[in-house]
């Protein structure tokens, strides 16, 4: 790059300079100056360059586009993501086994429970005690993923419907989405974030009543489900921005890693519950929905038709519950208070404050170790691999014996299916490009952690 | 006791020891008569595993061995195979990872069409061996998952890039480049994915200094969480 060479005057917009470049001149724009810039050279080719996000409503979040545009025509399109980095898997080694689901639920924010879990159910395998998870607390995780499936995808319709124009589905994504969100604050006392799912179990049984209310809730969040679904699914317009649009066929998915709904829109039937099952996902009985269309109708269609199989999976799981404990037997590792909810929503249990404080010196002393130091986990590495709304979530976790991971690494399937971006827009249409990024339904909190 | 009674008591060169552990409460200097404080306890990964695997290990592993001997890849391009918590574990040599993808890719017996990416991870304390690139591969046709690792000395920190066999791992190099440091030849384009540009170090490498900035609160100084009270 040769020395800038100014051909607007600084003092009117410092922000729109230009220079040449081997290529020729390169002008910046930041909006309102197009007529400072001046006609290009003749016999020069005209490229733009259009920097889109990271703060842009169509973007999912914080991910920055950078498109290079003939006329309306994207022939490069790349991604600029880690404007959300946490170091949330750093911090994890900083903290004991127990204490990095509060982190972990944090990445995938709108998938929780499955962070949650697949980090669990790699601590457990590690510890070896993958057998003696209670049933019912098993039952309850599954459950709740599934209930997450469903608000995850209600807000992939609401958030993708919105960046189309279709601004009631994301009115009505959002508000089917809160019947979800009030089921999980009534049973974890959060709508998000909870850090309910602990290694050993559940942090907490369900309330009294939940079963009840779980099951009212069901037929209103079917029945709006449908209303919303319905405003989309023969939709002429909807139909018209989305069929054929962000196309990535089976070869493609299979290159680029991609999974989760994009994989199963190209015709393959690979999912994780039934692949690989876990949390006794054999035992459940649902389908596999799939398209062979390639594209971003294909993938809402996938959608809409899992939020049903998981309503399936939560009514199967609400019939398996019966009384148990939801915490592994073990004392060296099963978390030792109990909560129970106070006037505030949230608390612990009177009596076994009581029991602690005022009882047995024994059960305090058991307590302040497990809080504080935490339990050990024997030296070993292991892999746990869950299906999240978005696909494959994969959790690389280490242990060096002691009572704090020494590595957890999480393969977010978000990460891993928004290098496809590039695939699907590159020589479609500026506005495809916002098609084919909502059909993705990249979460930023999980592609940078 | 000194580091020479705990050389002695280190297991052998095959097994990967990652951390020295001293005393029982991970309290030093404290005047502790107990005689906990001196203890000392070498902890080791799990150490390789001889044949017969069981299940479906060896009728992979022989299909693997067949394989790389079509494609030239040498014998000894395994290191060593573990098998711990029903999981299989192939650390490969460095210099032979990217025939042994393709052959895992390839293969119709073998079929890993899925690879999951790689992910760091940092040793100090494994001379030679400091950093390793994990990568794991899922074969969707004969529903297996297997983990392979590669591992490099701190003072040559490169690992072949497979981008070139398993496109995917492109972003999933640059972000283990980009945290450990690791340099993957032959990557088309190896900068950072998370952190700034400009950023110096290598964040989630051991040696890696938390809390650049003094955090004071009601006069007290808090310390960065890697210089705090640990248990471990």
């Amino acid at each position: 790059m040769s020395e800038q060479v100014r051909f607007v005057d600084e003092d009117t917009d410092p922000y729109a300079t230009s220079y040449d470049t081997t290529e020729g001149t390169v002008y910046t724009v930041s909006g309102g100056d197009w007529d400072s810039i001046k006609a290009p050279s003749e016999g020069k080719q005209e490229r733009v360059v259009v920097n889109m996000g990271p703060q842009h409503p169509s973007t999912h979040g914080v991910l920055r586009l950078i498109l290079e545009l003939d006329g309306e025509t994207v022939t490069e399109a790349r991604c600029g993501i880690g404007y959300l980095h946490t170091g949330i898997e750093k911090n994890m080694e900083y903290r004991t086994w127990t204490q990095g689901v509060t982190y972990v639920t944090r990445m995938d924010y709108l998938a929780p429970f499955f962070n949650e879990t697949a980090y669990c159910l790699g601590v457990e395998k590690l510890l070896g005690v993958t057998d003696q998870i209670p049933e019912r607390a098993t039952t309850i995780r599954v459950m709740m993923m599934e209930l997450n499936r469903i608000s995850s995808h209600l807000v992939a319709l609401a958030t993708g419907g919105m960046e189309l124009g279709a601004l009631t589905a994301m009115t009505f994504g959002f508000r089917e989405r809160e019947l979800v969100l009030d089921i999980f604050e009534m049973i974890t006392g959060l709508r998000m974030n909870s850090a309910y799912v602990r290694p050993g179990g559940v942090a907490n049984d369900l309330p009294e009543d939940g079963e009840r209310r779980i099951r009212e809730t069901l037929p209103l969040l079917k029945k709006r489900m449908k209303d919303t679904t319905d405003l989309l699914v023969d939709n002429q317009i909807w139909m018209g921005r989305t069929v054929g649009v962000g196309y990535l066929d089976l070869a493609g998915c299979m290159a680029l890693g991609v999974t989760g709904p994009i994989l199963r829109s190209a015709g393959l039937p690979h999912d994780l519950r039934k692949a690989s099952p876990y949390c006794g996902y054999e035992t459940y009985e649902f389908d596999i929905p799939t398209q062979t269309t390639c594209d971003a109708y294909g993938r809402f269609l996938i959608r809409v038709a899992e939020m049903a199989e998981s309503m399936r999976i939560v009514e199967q799981c609400l019939d398996r519950l019966k009384p148990g404990p939801v915490m592994i037997e073990d004392r060296k590792v099963g978390w030792p208070a109990k909560l129970s909810i106070g006037s505030d929503g949230q608390g612990n249990s009177p009596e076994y404050i009581k029991e602690i404080m005022s009882q047995s010196m024994e059960a305090l002393i058991h307590h302040f170790k497990l809080v504080t130091e935490g339990f050990r986990v024997p030296a070993g590495q292991v892999y746990s691999a869950i299906e999240s709304p978005r696909g494959e979530l994969g959790v690389h976790i280490v242990s060096a014996g002691g009572t704090q991971p020494y590595r957890v690494h999480y393969r977010d399937p978000s990460f891993t299916n928004l290098q496809s971006v590039a695939s699907m827009s590159e020589g479609s249409q500026i506005a495809d490009v916002v098609a084919a990024v909502a059909s993705i339904d990249p979460v930023m909190g999980g592609v940078d952690r | 006791m000194t580091e020479n009674s705990l050389a002695l008591n280190a297991p052998g060169p095959e097994l990967d020891v990652i951390a020295v552990r001293h005393g029982a409460f991970g309290v030093s200097g404290s005047g502790d008569t107990s005689g906990f404080g001196g203890l000392t306890e070498a902890v080791a990964m799990p150490g390789p595993t001889a044949k017969p695997y069981g299940g479906w290990f060896d009728e992979m592993s022989e299909e693997l061995e067949l394989a790389m001997a079509d494609r030239g890849v040498v014998a000894g391009a395994i290191e060593k195979v573990v098998v711990d918590r029903g999981e299989i574990t192939f650390f490969v040599r460095r210099d032979q990872l990217v025939g042994f993808v393709q052959a895992l890719r390839d293969e119709p017996g073998l079929r890993f069409e899925l690879c999951l990416g790689v992910s760091g991870a940092h040793y100090p304390l494994d001379k030679g061996r400091e950093l390793h690139g994990v990568y794991h591969f899922r074969s969707i046709t004969h529903g297996r998952q297997i983990r392979v690792e590669v591992t490099c000395p701190d003072a040559d920190a490169k690992i072949p890039s497979i981008t070139a066999v398993y496109p995917t791992n492109n972003w999933h190099e640059r972000e283990t480049f980009d945290f450990f440091g690791i340099d993957f030849t032959g990557h088309p384009a190896l900068t950072r994915i998370e952190m700034p540009d400009d950023w110096p170090g290598h964040p989630q490498r051991k040696d890696y200094p938390l809390g650049g900035i003094p955090v004071v609160y009601k006069g007290a100084t808090v310390p960065p969480p890697d210089e705090r009270r640990r248990y471990a």
